[in-house]
């Protein structure tokens, strides 16, 4: 089991693993679904879009697009049918904070798909999950029966006229159906190749319909904006980064596990809550965002965690993933890794991404070996660079991220590789 | 509670988890060619596209081997090269008698536990060569359904 901790009060953990999430009365008991019936019973679906609207919310499966924004262009579309679908495909690796939304409190997911539903004028949700996380799909599915059961889902809900359904699919295991688009033409079972956008999936979506795309994490934060209001949310966080941020934390740290964060900690701080490095090593540095994310070098962690201030070192909090590198680990050795992860799960649909991984593999392979030269350097910076304007979908884009800023931010490491030295930082 | 909705890949996985050697069988492969009114070269397409779906045979456990970075950071090679020793077959093979198959999956969020396996589904987290060989006596010993 993956432990968790909270700093300061917690949205989304708040009730996780204090009450059984198999037990709806008891989650009813706590305040579940208090959210959806206040919502369908005294607020229109454009009332809900702009409480999401003043929150600030930004989606939280990487790419931070306004969540409110997003609801009000799907709601604006005419259409006699649109979809909620809800992206629990979570495939980068170090990640598995939707996993533990899913299996911990999978009713705060469904009230907020069923919010989402609401806002936009969607009568059916399907939450898609990867296929190994068994114990996720279980209790959702038992949730989903039970919020039937008690007339929260299905026809007229709390005896209103608003009618919704939730089905749940499961994901084959490829990274690339996280990207939405792919994860669209998976649903329609079809291979999971990204659609060009635009058009978005709010205009254009799931058979073509209006459908809002949302990481669990991001539909997570709905209950409480709806409950507690958009104003309290503000407080969370620090401007221009309102509410919290899950954070999965792996590699070189003396804790592992989940933690719950308001925006404006910095990474620094982070690690130290973790327990700091591993076994008493120093820093190296952070991958932030996973493996697509960014490399922060151990002079860069006191930077706080939030929209704008992550800007200036151009990242951003991503998916919520810090895996830690301590001071002896070869940079080329993590990199070597990470693109050799990219050209397995390239999908193949475009050359610059579906070469460009394997000659990136090449070129490392070869510089690991003893056999490269400060020409191949060169090469790789301009694969990179070429990957990252001509991939069609965000896994191209994204994926020389790591390399590129290894070689701008650990030059001497990779030189003495290509000199055929070792590791020699300090 | 609300009629199920046909998902192909819903489906196959269904298909695939009824097999005892966790693959999606041919006849299977023409009966939801003919249910979804596709061709069988397309259906075979949409299999091979997906990491988890196999329209060959694999084996009776399937023992997938995460190796993305957290894992590797915490020796996942090490564990790896002893799977492969101690049962003699690389990565897309099976033993000879069909009871262990090899593969490589991504990143499982269990990387709190790495390096991490599955057998068939199973987790077996926080490995080294030593205990990974333990846990594979196991199942060759008797059977671990
Ligand atoms: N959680 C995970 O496991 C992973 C997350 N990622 C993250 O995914 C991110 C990239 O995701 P993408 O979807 O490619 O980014 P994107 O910027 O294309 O889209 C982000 C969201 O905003 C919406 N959007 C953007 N512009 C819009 C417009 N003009 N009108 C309507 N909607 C609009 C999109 O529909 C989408 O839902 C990366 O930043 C990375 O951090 C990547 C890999 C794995
Ligand atoms: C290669 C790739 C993989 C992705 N994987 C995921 C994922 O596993 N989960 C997720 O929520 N978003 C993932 N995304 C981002 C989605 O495309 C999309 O931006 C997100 O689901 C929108 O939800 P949000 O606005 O709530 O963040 C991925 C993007 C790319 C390019
Ligand atoms: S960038 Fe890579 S994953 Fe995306 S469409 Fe091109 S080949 Fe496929
Ligand atoms: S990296 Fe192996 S389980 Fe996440």
């Amino acid at each position: 089991m993956i432990d968790f901790k909270v700093i300061g009060e917690p949205v989304i953990l708040k009730n996780a693993r204090k009450i059984c999430p198999n037990d709806i009365e008891k989650c009813i008991e706590a305040g579940r679904y208090g959210a959806l019936k206040r919502a369908l019973k005294e607020m229109s679906p454009e009332d809900v879009i702009e409480e999401v609207k003043k929150s600030q919310l930004r989606g939280r499966g990487g790419a931070g697009f306004p969540t409110g924004l997003k609801f009000e262009l799907a709601a604006k579309e005419k259409s006699d049918k649109k979809y909620v679908v809800v992206n629990g495909e979570e495939g980068e690796p170090g990640t598995f904070k939707d996993r533990i939304i899913m299996e911990d409190s999978p009713h705060l997911l469904i009230e907020g798909t069923i919010l989402a539903g609401y806002a936009i004028g969607a009568d059916e949700g399907i939450i898609c999950v990867r296929c190994d996380y068994i114990k996720a799909i279980k209790r959702l599915r038992k949730a989903i029966a039970d919020a039937y059961n008690m007339g929260i889902l299905g026809k007229n809900i709390f005896g209103t006229d608003f009618s919704f359904d939730i089905t749940i699919e499961r994901g084959a295991g490829a990274y690339v159906c996280g990207e939405e688009t792919a994860l669209l033409e998976m649903l329609e079972g079809k291979r999971g190749e990204p659609r060009k956008k635009p058009p978005f999936p709010p205009q254009k979506g799931l058979y073509g319909k209006p459908t809002v795309v949302n990481n669990v994490e991001t539909l997570a934060n709905l209950p409480f904006i709806i409950s507690e209001g958009a104003d309290r949310f503000l407080e969370f966080g620090i401007d221009g980064s309102h509410g919290t941020k899950l954070f999965s934390l792996s590699g070189d740290i003396e804790w592992k596990g989940l933690i719950e964060i308001p925006f404006g900690a910095t990474i620094k701080e982070i690690i130290e809550l973790a327990g700091g490095v591993k076994d008493g090593k120093k820093l190296k540095a952070v991958i932030l965002g996973g493996v697509s994310g960014t490399l922060v070098r151990y002079d860069e962690v006191d930077i706080s965690v939030d929209y704008h201030s992550l800007g200036v070192i151009e990242a951003g909090p991503g998916c919520g993933t810090i895996i830690v590198l301590d001071e002896t680990r070869d940079i080329v050795d993590v990199t070597e890794n990470i693109m050799e992860f990219f050209r397995t799960e390239s999908c193949g649909k475009c050359r610059p991404c579906s070469l460009g991984t394997v000659s990136l593999c090449n070129l490392i392979h070869r510089i690991k070996e003893g056999n490269g030269t400060e020409e191949d350097l060169k090469k790789i910076e301009k694969i990179s660079i070429g990957m990252r304007k001509a991939s069609f979908c965000g896994l191209g884009q994204t994926a020389p991220n790591i390399l590129y800023q290894s070689i701008q931010k650990f030059r001497d490491e990779w030189l003495a590789h290509v000199r055929g030295g070792k590791n020699d930082r300090d | 509670m609300k009629e199920e909705k046909f998902f192909l890949i819903e489906e196959l996985l269904k298909i695939q988890e009824e097999n005892e050697l966790h693959y999606i069988p041919e006849d299977k492969i023409l009966e939801i060619a003919k249910k979804t009114g596709r061709s069988p070269a397309d259906i075979h397409s949409v299999i091979s596209f997906y990491p988890r779906l196999s329209d060959k045979p694999r084996g009776k456990y399937l023992i997938r081997v995460c190796e993305n970075l957290p894992c590797h950071l915490e020796g996942a090679q090490e564990v790896v090269d002893a799977i492969k020793d101690f049962l003699g077959i690389d990565f897309g093979q099976s033993t000879p008698d069909k009871k262990f198959y090899l593969e490589r999956t991504s990143c499982l969020g269990l990387c709190t536990a790495a390096p991490v396996i599955l057998i068939n589904n199973v987790p077996y987290g926080n490995l080294t060569p030593e205990k990974v060989v333990e846990v594979l006596k196991e199942y060759m010993g008797g059977d671990n359904d």
